[in-house]
């Protein structure tokens, strides 16, 4: 029917979708999009060290995401800068740092573009079987601490009063941030991610009345996403990372205008 | 009342933070089916003693001990971020797997039933006060921290409300640490004021504490008259900080 790299481009974009959807609620609900913006950007320096020593892209890219998440989180108790600007601080010094590296490695071919947006029609079947095992894995870890991280998301101090631990779920969903970025980079690129992240829940958002709604909403606009995205990238010869976010924006906005015109929500 | 299990011990405790301590030397005990009462001026450490209980922030000094197996808190201020969708009934569960007759019960004693598929951000202030106490008492905890637990309902629910909280140390048998400004509250049905400054100024039963000097240093004479007779002459005014202008 399709040619085969696109069916690969599709199993492995509605992979991502069914991993963003969750993780993007949390971050929309906790106010992280700039923390996720950070972890995607040094996601680029985790790219260019997997070239530099010939390892998995997206092991690399974990490594280097989770530790500047950790980094992040012991920073933000030590010192006195505001969280954005530290935020800002390592996102910016990580791509840098990432940019001229590259710059070293001039006996290896670079694809800039492909790195900054992705590449979703060059999915091949390994990229596949790391999103959706790697997927799997982040979806089981999610589940197993859902209550605690979806508590402390509520309030942290209601959370740790009654026994949620807190802190430790901050610490694995941090993780797990650091994870979907890994294995989406290929596909989405490290600066579009966060807009997968963040689109599809926001347009659930004005959609839902509960949590779990806007969960599962917010995945199925992100499958949405994807295949109009892929499709009009086929049919129109554009890139397609970028088409998949317009596609999601398309949505987003399209979400807008039912809100206004039912006024759900509005008791 | 005294073999009643002891719920949670601090011997010495403090926290210290941004260079100063917010609390420091804190001794107290809450048993089983006992109401402790914090009082004391805004920046005491009322929320932070209550917090060192909970185990929320971790003490600096001294040792917080105890064999609480659940505990609730109703916290003084909760935000609740206007990008998640939440209905009363998803936040009753956030911390414990309740059914529906148990949310229902707990709301029906606070009065806001009616309210189970609202969403909280609908809700007004009291309202919302009224949903925070029936999650905290539908877990049915053994120890419940209430950090001015009646802010925004109106004088007749402030009563009722107050009326319920000593019920639900009754009916469960649970120990109550209450941070109240309400004096009368605190006379009729605490076991146990403890006055903080930082420190604990004073201690014990409400007719012993409203007597000693420290308590009448703090809070003025015509406090401690009002909580003795229940009712006092004016012969003052108030500022509008509470201090006495005569």
């Amino acid at each position: 029917m399709f040619d085969d790299f696109f069916m690969r481009a599709l199993i492995a974009g509605i992979g991502i979708a069914i991993v963003t959807g969750p993780l993007g609620c949390l971050v929309i609900w906790r106010r992280l999009s700039y923390f996720g913006d950070t972890l995607s950007h040094s996601a680029l320096l985790g790219v260019t060290l997997a070239y530099a020593f010939s390892i998995n892209i997206s092991l690399s890219v974990f490594i280097i995401s989770g530790t500047v998440a950790l980094l992040l989180l012991s920073l933000q108790k030590r010192t006195k800068l505001a969280g954005d600007s530290l935020l800002g601080l390592l996102a910016h010094s990580t791509l840098a740092i990432g940019l001229v590296l590259i710059g070293f490695l001039s006996s290896i071919r670079f694809d800039l573009m492909g790195l900054l947006f992705g590449d979703i029609l060059a999915v091949t079947v390994e990229d596949i079987f790391i999103v959706w095992f790697g997927g799997l894995i982040i979806l089981g870890i999610l589940f197993y601490i859902w209550k605690s991280i979806f508590a402390a998301t509520v309030n942290y101090d209601l959370a740790a009063a009654e026994g949620m631990k807190p802190d430790l779920s901050n610490f694995i969903f941090t993780l797990l941030l650091a994870g979907v970025i890994a294995i989406s980079i290929k596909m989405i690129g490290a600066l579009l991610i966060t807009g997968l992240l963040l689109i599809p829940a926001a347009t659930a958002r004005s959609l839902s009345s509960n949590p779990r709604q806007m969960v599962i909403l917010s995945i199925l606009v992100g499958i949405i996403s994807v295949i109009l995205g892929l499709f009009s990238s086929l049919e129109l010869n554009t890139a397609s990372g970028p088409s998949i976010i317009v596609a999601a924006l398309v949505l987003f906005i399209l979400s807008l205008i039912s809100f206004k015109r039912s006024g759900a929500l509005q008791k | 009342m005294d073999q009643n299990k002891l719920l949670v011990k601090l011997e010495n405790a403090g926290v210290y933070r941004s260079s100063k301590w917010l609390v420091r030397g804190i001794s107290l005990e809450i048993n089983q089916g006992q109401i402790v009462t914090l009082i004391g001026p805004n920046g005491s450490g009322k929320t932070t003693t209550a917090k060192m209980i909970l185990n929320i922030l971790n003490t600096d000094e001294g040792l917080v001990t105890g064999n609480a197996n659940k505990m609730a808190y109703v916290p003084q201020k909760i935000n609740i971020d206007w990008t998640m969708p939440l209905r009363v009934i998803d936040f009753m569960k956030i911390t414990s797997s309740l059914n529906n007759t148990q949310i229902t019960e707990s709301l029906v004693m606070t009065g806001v039933d009616k309210l189970l598929y609202n969403q909280i951000h609908s809700l007004s202030g009291g309202e919302f006060q009224r949903v925070l106490i029936a999650r905290a008492i539908a877990k049915k905890p053994d120890l419940l921290v209430l950090d001015e637990p009646v802010q925004g309902v109106d004088f007749n629910g402030e009563i009722a409300l107050y009326n319920l909280i000593k019920e639900i140390s009754v009916n469960l048998n649970c120990g109550i640490l209450l941070i109240s400004h309400d004096m009368h509250f605190v006379m009729s049905t605490t076991d146990h004021v403890i006055c903080l400054n930082g420190h604990i100024c004073c201690s014990g039963s409400p007719s012993n504490v409203v007597k000693n000097p420290e308590y009448i240093k703090l809070f003025g004479e015509h406090n401690s008259e009002t909580l003795s007779y229940y009712q006092h002459q004016h012969d003052h005014s108030h500022n509008h900080d509470g201090s006495i202008s005569k």
